[in-house]
């Protein structure tokens, strides 16, 4: 029978909660890496028992750990996120050149095919590579070196590289995005980078429309159509038919467009998920109730998923990477809050409960089904 | 001594003995520790330049040393192992 693993990334360690198939009970294990914050871990696709986590801390920086048994033992590998050359300047909150500087890793991407290769997205902005099982980094400059580089800011979180999505059917095929500069993509394995932002409108900055400069929260593909992107920007649901050349809104009918997590259903690449938050000045949901808005049609059309979320006096926010979905056959959709609490659907997200309530402030949440 | 987060990743106790050649230094006795616990890089100074990261600090004889040069000789009293060099994680937060 299936099992399902969530791996919880918190503010003070990280959890993995496991299920059989059918997600009603659930083993709690963690915190692993205890009081260390846990921006991201992630399994690796082509061996689940591979799982790859990024603890830092103000105090001592970044480790990655690794393990090799699905979580119950970890090891250290390398943490050594060197810029190549010498990394030049990006813009600061006051407009002055401010150097490339390593702080933190904010989203680990195994890749889809081999256990021993994995990607890395940094604040300051930058996307690395392992092709050793995390032992040995190394960046891909271009994207840093990037001829909009130069003027890229970074959003209220920092200047961090924080979506990484690979392309099942074309492993040269990469797309990342950063806070405040954009979204961006490698038809070359890395090599080159082209901004994929036209179409986006965002108001905070002087050219609504400019190249880059776009503060891009989210970015959801369905493995199944991987040309159709969803985005979660700052304000605004975005969506592209053509790999990022061109995006429309589909916000439609939400009651506020402005969000962190975005994903899709594994198995119908038309129906997707937000969770609304109230704006960028309030991060909780409208009126104190936790709603997922799901659409059937791609977006635009919305309606709001409540049965069993807290409907009153809730003021938690959902992160960038936060939600995710398993494979099974009924999809599983799972989110996790800044009051700790991890939620899951097993229909779709007609009805959700809580797996756990009271961890730390959830960071991200990741799923694996496991055969 | 170490940091608790740091005992937790090299997987030692609260103090850690140490061969250092002469002359006994800060930065030689980081040396010799990063050397026998390679996961330790990175978590006290930077990889590269090997300042020290912004909340450590490092006391000895009941004085701080984070200012000193880390190539000035440490107190006999450190070299003979009869107090420990503590390399500490500042107080942040409020």
């Amino acid at each position: 029978m299936s099992k399902v693993r969530v791996l919880v990334g918190t503010h003070k360690g990280a959890f993995v909660l496991t299920s059989d198939g059918k997600r009603e009970n659930w083993e709690v294990s963690g915190p692993h890496f205890a009081g260390w914050e846990v921006y991201h871990l992630k399994g690796s696709p082509a061996d689940p028992n591979r799982i790859y986590c990024a603890p830092s801390t103000g105090w001592h920086g970044q480790v990655i750990q690794r393990s090799d048994d699905g979580g119950k033992t970890w090891e250290p590998v390398g943490n050594k996120f060197a810029y190549e050359g010498t990394p030049g300047t990006h813009q600061w909150y006051d407009g002055t050149p401010h150097p490339w500087e390593f702080k933190r890793v904010w989203h680990l991407e195994p890749s889809l095919t081999d256990p021993d290769k994995i990607y890395a997205g940094a604040e300051d902005a930058a996307l690395f590579e392992s092709t050793d099982g995390g032992k040995n980094w190394a960046e891909f400059p271009s994207l840093r070196e990037h001829d909009t580089a130069k003027g890229w800011q970074p959003g209220a979180g920092g200047l961090c590289l924080h979506t990484i999505v690979l392309d099942p059917t074309d492993p040269q095929r990469i797309f990342i995005a950063i806070s405040a500069a954009g979204a961006f993509r490698t038809d070359d394995g890395g090599r080159s980078w082209k901004p994929i932002n036209r179409g986006l409108h965002s108001q905070y900055i002087p050219d609504a429309t400019a190249e880059v400069g776009h503060c891009v929260h989210h970015i959801a593909m369905s493995a199944q159509r991987p040309g159709v992107l969803f985005m979660q920007k700052h304000w605004d649901v975005m969506r592209s038919d053509d790999a990022g050349d061109n995006w429309r809104e589909v916000s439609g009918n939400l009651p506020t467009d402005f969000g962190f997590a975005i994903d899709v259903h594994a198995h119908e690449p038309e129906t997707i998920y937000v969770v609304p938050i109230k704006s960028d000045s309030e991060h909780f949901p409208l009126d104190g109730q936790l709603r997922v808005y799901r659409s059937r049609t791609g977006g635009n059309e919305w309606e709001p998923l409540t049965k069993g979320l807290p409907q009153s006096n809730c003021f938690v926010n959902v992160l960038r990477d936060a939600m995710a979905v398993d494979t099974m056959d009924d999809c599983g959709i799972y989110f996790g809050t800044t009051g700790g609490q991890v939620y899951a659907s097993i229909n779709a997200g007609d009805t959700w409960a809580p797996i756990v309530r009271d961890l730390p402030a959830v960071l991200s949440v990741e799923v694996q089904t496991i055969a | 001594m170490l940091p608790a987060h740091l005992r937790t990743l090299a997987r030692v106790g609260a103090e850690v003995a140490l061969e250092v050649p002469l002359p006994v230094t800060i930065a030689s006795t980081l040396d010799a520790l990063e050397a026998r616990y390679p996961v330790l890089c990175g978590t006290i100074r930077d990889h590269d330049t090997l300042r020290r990261r912004p909340f450590i600090r490092y006391f000895a004889c009941e004085e701080d040393l984070s200012h000193q040069p880390t190539d000035t000789p440490l107190p006999a009293a450190i070299v003979t192992a009869r107090e420990p060099l503590i390399v500490l994680g500042a107080i942040a937060g409020g």
